[in-house]
C-alpha cells in the first residue's frame, strides 16, 4: 500500500485541536499531498473529549486513523494523551501539552484523574516528548497561543520542513494583524525550542 | 471558517461534506435552499447562506423545510433542502405525496444519518425513505464525490421529474478532503406552470399519479444499470468481492486493496443486474452497507447469494477496524489485528457552558419535590445528568409537552400528587412544541412549562431562529412575542410568567405556585445563550476561602467554572459523616451571572476585585 501519514490530534473542547489538525493539513497540501482531516468532535463545545485524524499520502481512502496505527500524536492534555496512547504504533512520537485539565466529574469526585500521567505513558513503547505548553502559553500572554506552541513543538516531526507548517499557521493569521501575526510566530519558536530543550 | 479560498496553482480546495454539498447548490444554479439545524447537517445551510444570488433560510421544522422546497420546484426553481436522519421523519408527510407530483425544478432532499450518534437520540438509516416513497437515493463517499452527485442530483431530479434523496452521513458531513470545483452552471427559473391534475393531491388525481410513479421506478432501477455512479472496481484477489456505498466504500477499499468490489453512487434502486453478474466472478460477495440490510434484503430477493449483516455488524460505522476482523472471520482465517482499546481514563461527559441560562432552572428543578419532568431535544437535555438529574424523558423535537399531557392523563392513584412539568426551548416549541400546549390546554392538561427562551439554537451553535429576530443572515426579522402566542394558544395570563432564569428566589416562588395551580402555566426565561453575540458578560466572582464552608451548595449549580479544591470528611454532631467539599472559582472561565451567588449562605461567594489580570475593557 502507498505509504500513508497519520497523525492524531487530541484533546478537549475549547483548546483548538481543530485548528491544529486543519493547518497540519493544509501544510501537508502545499507539500502536494491527498489529504482527509475528521472533524467529529461530538460536543466539544461542552467540553467534551475532541480527536481529529489527519491522514496524508499519494491518496487516501479512509479518514479514520486505525488504532494502533497512528505515526504521531499532537496531545494537549495529558489525560487525554493517555485516553489514546494506545491507537499509536510502536516508536511512534507522542507530543504532550502536560498543563492538566481535569472535568467536573473529577473535581467533585465522581473519577479520579490519572496520577503522574506522564510516568504512566512512558511505559508504552513510544517517544515521549512532554513540557507544559499550557503554562507557556500564560506566560506569552494569552491561552489560545497553546495551539501554535504545540504546532511548533510537532514540526520537526513532520515528513516535510518546519517552515511549510510555520508558513500554513501564519497564513492563518496574515489578515488578523500584525500584533496577531507575531505573537503567533513567536509561540510557534517557542514550541520548537521546547520540544527539543 | 470557510476553506473555499482557491490557490492559484493548485485549484482544490479542502472542504468538508457539508461544504461541497453548499458549493454544489450554488455551482448547479440552485435558488432555494432550506434547513432547520441539526447534527452533523447544521453547516450545509451555513455555508450556503453565504452565497449571493441563491435564497436560504432556516425554516421552522424539517418538513416546513421541505414544502419551501417542494413549493421552490414547483415553481421551476432548483431547490434544496437539508436536514440531519430524524428530521426526514418529520418532513416524511410532505415526502410521502410530492413522490406522486415528482419535481419540476430539480429537488433535492439532503439528508444526514448520524451513524455512531455522535449527537443524536437514535441512529437510523435513511435510505429507507428511498424505498418507502418510490424516490431515488445518492451516496457520495467523500467530499470530491459529495460536490458532483449533489450536481448530479439537480439533473436527475430534472431529468425524471423526481425529488432526490443524497443520503450523507457524519464522516461525509464532517470529514474534509480535497475538492476539484467545476463549472457553475446558471439556471434560468421556469414560471409556475399550473397543473392541478399533477400538483392537486386528491384521491382522483392521485390515484393517475401512482401507476406513474411505479412506471418512475422502473426507469430509474433500468438507468441505474448503466448509472456512471455505479462503478466496478476490478480487484486481483478474487476471493471476495464486496458491494457498497457511502462512508464504508473508503473504509473497504483501505482495508482490502486488492478486492474487486461495486460503489454504488445511486444506491437505491441498485443495479441488481451488474450485480449479479458481479456476484458470478467472485468466491463470496459481501454486502457492506451502513448501517441496515436494505441492499443485502433486496439482493437476496432477487436470487444472489451473498454475505451481509451476518458477518458485519448492523450498528455503527464499518471502519476496517470492524471490517477486517469480520472478513476474516467469514474466510477462516485467524485474527491478525488485536483489539486494541483505549487506556481506562475518566470520562468528560458534555456539561452545559460557564453562566448558561438553563442552570438556574435545573437547579430550581433538582430541589422541587414530587415532579414527573418530561424534556425535550437541546442543550437543556443535559439536565438528565450530574448534578440535576431532572429529566425523566426526552424522545423526540416538542414531545416534552404532548408526553407530559399523556403522563397527566395517564397517571395512576399513586402518582396524584405528582407535580407534571415539560421542558422545552425556545426553537424547538416553534419546532414541534405549541401544537402539544394547544393540545394542552384544549384538552384540560394540568401541566407546568418551562420555555427556556436563550433566543438561539444552542445545541447546534446558537443558530438563528424566529424567537431570535434575526435570520440566517443576521438580517433584523420579527421576533416571537412568547407571551402572546401562549395566550393565543389557550393559556390564561395570569398563568404566564416571564423570567430572569438567573434570578434564583424569583424562579423558585413561580415554580412552586406554578406547581400549585391546577391548570396549564407556562414559564418563560429571556436571558440568551452565552455563546451567542447577544450575551453580555459581567466581571467575574471568587470565593473567599475563609468564608466557604465546604456546603457544596453551589455545584449543584452545575456551573463548570465552580471547581472543587478539597474535599473533607467531618462527623457531625449526630454522628453522621458529611462529606465537604470546598471551592474556587475558576475567574477566567467565570462570567458573573450572579447565578451561584444565591446559593451560598455563608456569603463566600463576592465579586473579583483587585486582581492584575483583569482588564475590565474585554468586558462587553
Ligand atoms: S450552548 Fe447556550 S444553551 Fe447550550 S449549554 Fe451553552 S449556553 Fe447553554
Ligand atoms: S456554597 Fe458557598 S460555602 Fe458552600 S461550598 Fe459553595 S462557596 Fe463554599
Ligand atoms: S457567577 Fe457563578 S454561576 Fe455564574 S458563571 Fe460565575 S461561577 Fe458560574
Amino acid at each position: 500500500m502507498e505509504q500513508i501519514t497519520n497523525i492524531m490530534v487530541v484533546g478537549i473542547g475549547g483548546q483548538g485541536v481543530m485548528t491544529a489538525a486543519d493547518i497540519i493539513s493544509q501544510a501537508a497540501i502545499m507539500e502536494g499531498y491527498d489529504v482527509k482531516k475528521t472533524e467529529v468532535a461530538g460536543m466539544a463545545q461542552r467540553g467534551g473529549v475532541v480527536t481529529s485524524h489527519v491522514r496524508f499520502g499519494k491518496k487516501v481512502l479512509s479518514p479514520s486513523i486505525p488504532p494502533g496505527t497512528a505515526d504521531l500524536m499532537l496531545a494537549f492534555e495529558p489525560a487525554e494523551a493517555l485516553r489514546w496512547v494506545t491507537h499509536v504504533k510502536d516508536q511512534a512520537t507522542v507530543m504532550v501539552n502536560t498543563y492538566p485539565q481535569a472535568p467536573p466529574v473529577v473535581s467533585i469526585g465522581l473519577f479520579n484523574y490519572p496520577e503522574q500521567p506522564e510516568a504512566q505513558l512512558q511505559s508504552h513503547p513510544i517517544e515521549l516528548i512532554s513540557f507544559d505548553a499550557g503554562s507557556l502559553s500564560i506566560e506569552l500572554g494569552d491561552r489560545r497561543l497553546v495551539n501554535s506552541i504545540m504546532l511548533g513543538a510537532i514540526a520537526k516531526q513532520l515528513p516535510f520542513s518546519s517552515d511549510v507548517l510555520k508558513a500554513a499557521l501564519l497564513a492563518r493569521f496574515k489578515d488578523k494583524g500584525a500584533k496577531l501575526l507575531a505573537l503567533n510566530e513567536t509561540a510557534f519558536e517557542a514550541g520548537q525550542q521546547a520540544a527539543t530543550a | 471558517m470557510s476553506a473555499a479560498e482557491q490557490d492559484q496553482n493548485n485549484p482544490r480546495i479542502f472542504i468538508s461534506g457539508n461544504e461541497a454539498v453548499a458549493l454544489a447548490a450554488r455551482d448547479a444554479g440552485c435558488r432555494v435552499a432550506s434547513a432547520y439545524p441539526g447534527t452533523p447537517s447544521t453547516e450545509i445551510l451555513e455555508y450556503i447562506s453565504a452565497y449571493p444570488n441563491l435564497y436560504s433560510e432556516w425554516s421552522i421544522n424539517e418538513k416546513v423545510s421541505l414544502e419551501v422546497a417542494i413549493g421552490a420546484s414547483l415553481a421551476g426553481s432548483r431547490a434544496l433542502c437539508a436536514m440531519k436522519h430524524v428530521g426526514m421523519n418529520v418532513a416524511s408527510d410532505a415526502l410521502m405525496t410530492q413522490t406522486l407530483i415528482g419535481a419540476v425544478g430539480g429537488l433535492v432532499i439532503v439528508v444526514a444519518d448520524d451513524v455512531g450518534l455522535s449527537s443524536s437520540q437514535n441512529e437510523q438509516d435513511s435510505r429507507y425513505w428511498g424505498r418507502f416513497a418510490h424516490l431515488p437515493v445518492l451516496e457520495p463517499s467523500d467530499s470530491q464525490e459529495t460536490y458532483d452527485i449533489t450536481r448530479f442530483a439537480f439533473g436527475l431530479s430534472e431529468q425524471y421529474a423526481v425529488p432526490v434523496i443524497v443520503r450523507l452521513t457524519t464522516r461525509i458531513c464532517h470529514v474534509k478532503g480535497l475538492v476539484t470545483l467545476s463549472t457553475p452552471q446558471v439556471e434560468e427559473g421556469h414560471k409556475f406552470n399550473k397543473d392541478a391534475s399533477r400538483f392537486v393531491m386528491v384521491p382522483g388525481n392521485a390515484k393517475q399519479r401512482i401507476p406513474l410513479m411505479f412506471e418512475r421506478d422502473k426507469t430509474l432501477a433500468n438507468f441505474s444499470e448503466s448509472c456512471a455512479l455505479n462503478i466496478m472496481e476490478q480487484g486481483e484477489n478474487r476471493t471476495i468481492g464486496f458491494i457498497t456505498s457511502g462512508a464504508a466504500y473508503c473504509h473497504v477499499r483501505e482495508a482490502f486493496p486488492d478486492a474487486p468490489l461495486i460503489k454504488l453512487g445511486l444506491s437505491h434502486p441498485a443495479p441488481i443486474e451488474l450485480i449479479r453478474e458481479f456476484a458470478q466472478s467472485v468466491d463470496k460477495l459481501v454486502v457492506i452497507e451502513e448501517v441496515e440490510a436494505l441492499l443485502e434484503t433486496e439482493l437476496r430477493a432477487a436470487g444472489i447469494e451473498l454475505f451481509g449483516k451476518d458477518v458485519v455488524p448492523r450498528i455503527g460505522e464499518l471502519t476496517p477496524t470492524v471490517i477486517t476482523p469480520a472478513i476474516e472471520r467469514l474466510l477462516g482465517k485467524e485474527k491478525s489485528i488485536a483489539t486494541i482499546g483505549m487506556t481506562d481514563v475518566f470520562p468528560r461527559p458534555p456539561t452545559m457552558c460557564v453562566a448558561c441560562p438553563h442552570l438556574g432552572i435545573y437547579y430550581c428543578l433538582s430541589h422541587v419535590k414530587n415532579t414527573i419532568i418530561a424534556g425535550d431535544i437541546g442543550c437543556y437535555t443535559l439536565g438528565a445528568g450530574h448534578p440535576w438529574n431532572a429529566l425523566d424523558t426526552c424522545i423526540s423535537m416538542g414531545a416534552s409537552l404532548s408526553v407530559a399531557q399523556g403522563i397527566d392523563k395517564g397517571r395512576s392513584e399513586e402518582d396524584a400528587n405528582k407535580n407534571v412539568i415539560a421542558v422545552i426551548g425556545d426553537s424547538t416549541f416553534l419546532h414541534m412544541g405549541m401544537q402539544g400546549l394547544l393540545d394542552i390546554t384544549y384538552n384540560k392538561g394540568n401541566i407546568t412549562i418551562l420555555l427556556l427562551d436563550n433566543r438561539a439554537v444552542g445545541m447546534t451553535g446558537g443558530q438563528n431562529a424566529p424567537s431570535s429576530g434575526i435570520d440566517i443572515h443576521g438580517e433584523a426579522t420579527i421576533q416571537v412575542d412568547f407571551r402572546k402566542l401562549c395566550e393565543a394558544l389557550g393559556v390564561k395570563p395570569e398563568r404566564i410568567h416571564e423570567l430572569n432564569p438567573y434570578e434564583l428566589p424569583t424562579l423558585f416562588k413561580a415554580l412552586r405556585e406554578e406547581v400549585k395551580a391546577k391548570e396549564p402555566s407556562v414559564i418563560i426565561t429571556n436571558q440568551p445563550c452565552v455563546l451567542t453575540e447577544r450575551y453580555a458578560k459581567q466581571p467575574p466572582l471568587t470565593v473567599e476561602d475563609d468564608k466557604c464552608t465546604g456546603c457544596s451548595n453551589c455545584l449543584d449549580v452545575g456551573c463548570p467554572a465552580i471547581l472543587v479544591t478539597r474535599r473533607e470528611i467531618v462527623v457531625k454532631p449526630n454522628g453522621k459523616e458529611k462529606e465537604l467539599s470546598f471551592v474556587k472559582i475558576d475567574t477566567a472561565a467565570c462570567t458573573g451571572c450572579n447565578l451561584c451567588i444565591n446559593t451560598c449562605a455563608p456569603d463566600a461567594i463576592v465579586p473579583l476585585i483587585n486582581v492584575a489580570h483583569f482588564n475590565a475593557v474585554e468586558i462587553k
